[in-house]
Order: C-alpha cells, then sequence, then structure tokens
C-alpha cells in the first residue's frame, strides 16, 4: 500500500510518500490511522488527536470507515488551501 | 459590442481543432495569459454569448503581515480529477457550454497570477453563477496548498471559515438564471 503526506503533515512527519505491508487488521481508513498512530511522537499527534487532517483513497476524499485494500493509494493533507 | 476583425479571425484560426484538444484543467508552474485563454475557450462556439471570468492573484500581506512569496503544492492526478468533478458539477447545474480553469504552483511573488477560471455560456447569469461556484468549490476542494514567507518566516496558510461558508451557500436552492 502506498502511503501519501502532503503539506505541513508532510513536514511534520518528515516523511513525503512511503510503501506499507498492510497488516490484515487494518482494512479502514480509522483502522490505519491507528497503526500509524502507534509509531509515537508525531505519528500519534498526527493520526490520532489531529482532527482536521484530510484524507483521500485513491485520489477521492475518505472517510474514517472507508475500506482500504493492499494496491490502494492513501493520501494525508490538511485543509486545502488553493486558489 | 463589435469583435475587433483580427480577434474574430483568431478565434475562428484556432476552431476547432485546437479547441477540442485542450484540457479544461491545467496545473502548471508557467504564468497564463487570460485573453488567449479566452480566445480559446470561445473559439468555434458561435452559441456562446456570455464569457464571465476571474483571476486571483498573490498579495503582498495576508493575516496583518506581509509576505514576500508564497510557493503553492498540490496532490498530482488528485488536484485535476477534483476540479474536473466541481466542473462536472456546474456544467449540470447551470447552462454552461466550457469551463477552462487553469491554477499554477510553484514559487509565486506578489502580483503574480495564481489563478484562471473562464466558463462560456449562452447567457451571463449562467456565466457569473458557474465562474462563482467553481472558484468556491475549488478553494475548500481542491488539494493545494500555500505556503507563505514572512518576516516571522515561513507559514503553512490556515483554511479560512469564510471559504467554507462561501461554499456552504450553494447548498441552498439555485436561483433561475438565464
Amino acid at each position: 500500500m502506498k502511503l501519501l503526506y502532503f503539506a505541513r503533515l508532510r513536514e511534520r512527519l518528515g516523511c513525503a510518500q512511503e510503501s506499507i505491508e498492510r497488516p490484515p487488521e487494518v482494512a479502514t481508513v480509522a483502522q490505519l490511522r491507528l497503526w500509524l498512530a502507534a509509531r509515537g511522537g508525531e505519528w500519534t499527534e498526527v493520526m490520532q488527536a489531529d482532527r482536521s487532517v484530510r484524507v483521500a483513497v485513491n485520489q477521492d476524499m475518505a472517510q474514517a470507515d472507508t475500506p482500504i485494500a493492499d494496491a490502494d493509494e492513501v493520501a494525508f493533507f490538511p485543509p486545502v488551501t488553493g486558489g | 459590442m463589435g469583435a475587433t476583425p483580427s480577434s474574430s479571425t483568431l478565434a475562428d484560426g484556432l476552431a476547432p481543432t485546437l479547441a477540442a484538444a485542450r484540457p479544461r484543467v491545467r496545473i502548471q508552474v508557467a504564468d497564463f495569459d487570460a485573453s488567449a485563454e479566452i480566445v480559446a475557450l470561445r473559439a468555434g462556439k458561435p452559441g456562446v454569448g456570455a464569457v464571465a471570468s476571474f483571476i486571483g492573484v498573490c498579495r503582498d500581506i495576508n493575516e496583518g503581515d506581509s509576505v514576500a512569496a508564497m510557493t503553492l503544492e498540490h496532490y498530482p492526478g488528485m488536484t485535476e480529477r477534483s476540479i474536473e468533478a466541481i466542473i462536472d458539477q456546474a456544467t449540470e447545474r447551470w447552462q454552461v457550454l466550457d469551463v477552462c480553469v487553469v491554477h499554477r504552483v510553484g514559487d509565486l511573488l506578489p502580483l503574480d497570477q495564481i489563478v484562471f477560471v473562464a466558463v462560456a455560456a449562452a447567457h451571463r447569469g449562467a456565466a457569473f453563477a458557474a465562474c462563482e461556484f467553481i472558484m468556491d468549490y475549488l478553494k475548500t476542494q481542491a488539494p493545494f496548498w500555500k505556503r507563505e514567507q514572512t518576516p516571522q518566516g515561513a507559514r503553512w496558510v490556515d483554511a479560512r471559515t469564510t471559504d467554507e461558508t462561501a461554499a456552504a451557500r450553494w447548498a441552498l436552492p439555485t436561483r433561475p438564471t438565464g
């Protein structure tokens, strides 16, 4: 599974993108966030405590209960500020 | 409001092959020429009676601090898709003939152009409304992020609740437009 991080989140986490082996118990966006939060430090701050974090699965906006699969691209980013 | 012979010749000359090949959405580092974009948008479409356009520009002040420069980041692929989806919503809602959106990314300075939206329609009501709708939704849904250089250092721009409010008002029933 491919994970992407943008803007402020990329800087806080020190990671632009990574590939992970998805554990079988990680089947939704919410479960992925909890799994990433277990890394500790900023990961816990961003994935567990920050309610403003937006998530997209395969480039569509996702919710906490959106299912995820091995071939998916999951992106994490702050509220958008274009235009 | 007579178009000059030269501009109508240019519009006719671009139709229809170039116009058909143009994507509705472009994300680019380079600047854009609003006049040329409008000429291309109208080319080969004699049913167009109105074009409404908007240009967003980089200011030298934000939240009370001077801004020396700005960097715009996006999510390649999703950004284009989300703007396409916004345009689709606009064309379902209003009688629109064509739309062009150009959004710049990378390093920008005050006075630089950031975003261009143009809507071609038979009548001005649909063109004005769809143009504003597309901008309001772009600001709250399209994945772009601004980082500003201020005297206090670099900072990511926070999303504004006023932008959310502007987008939310389009959920209200639409007035008839013509």
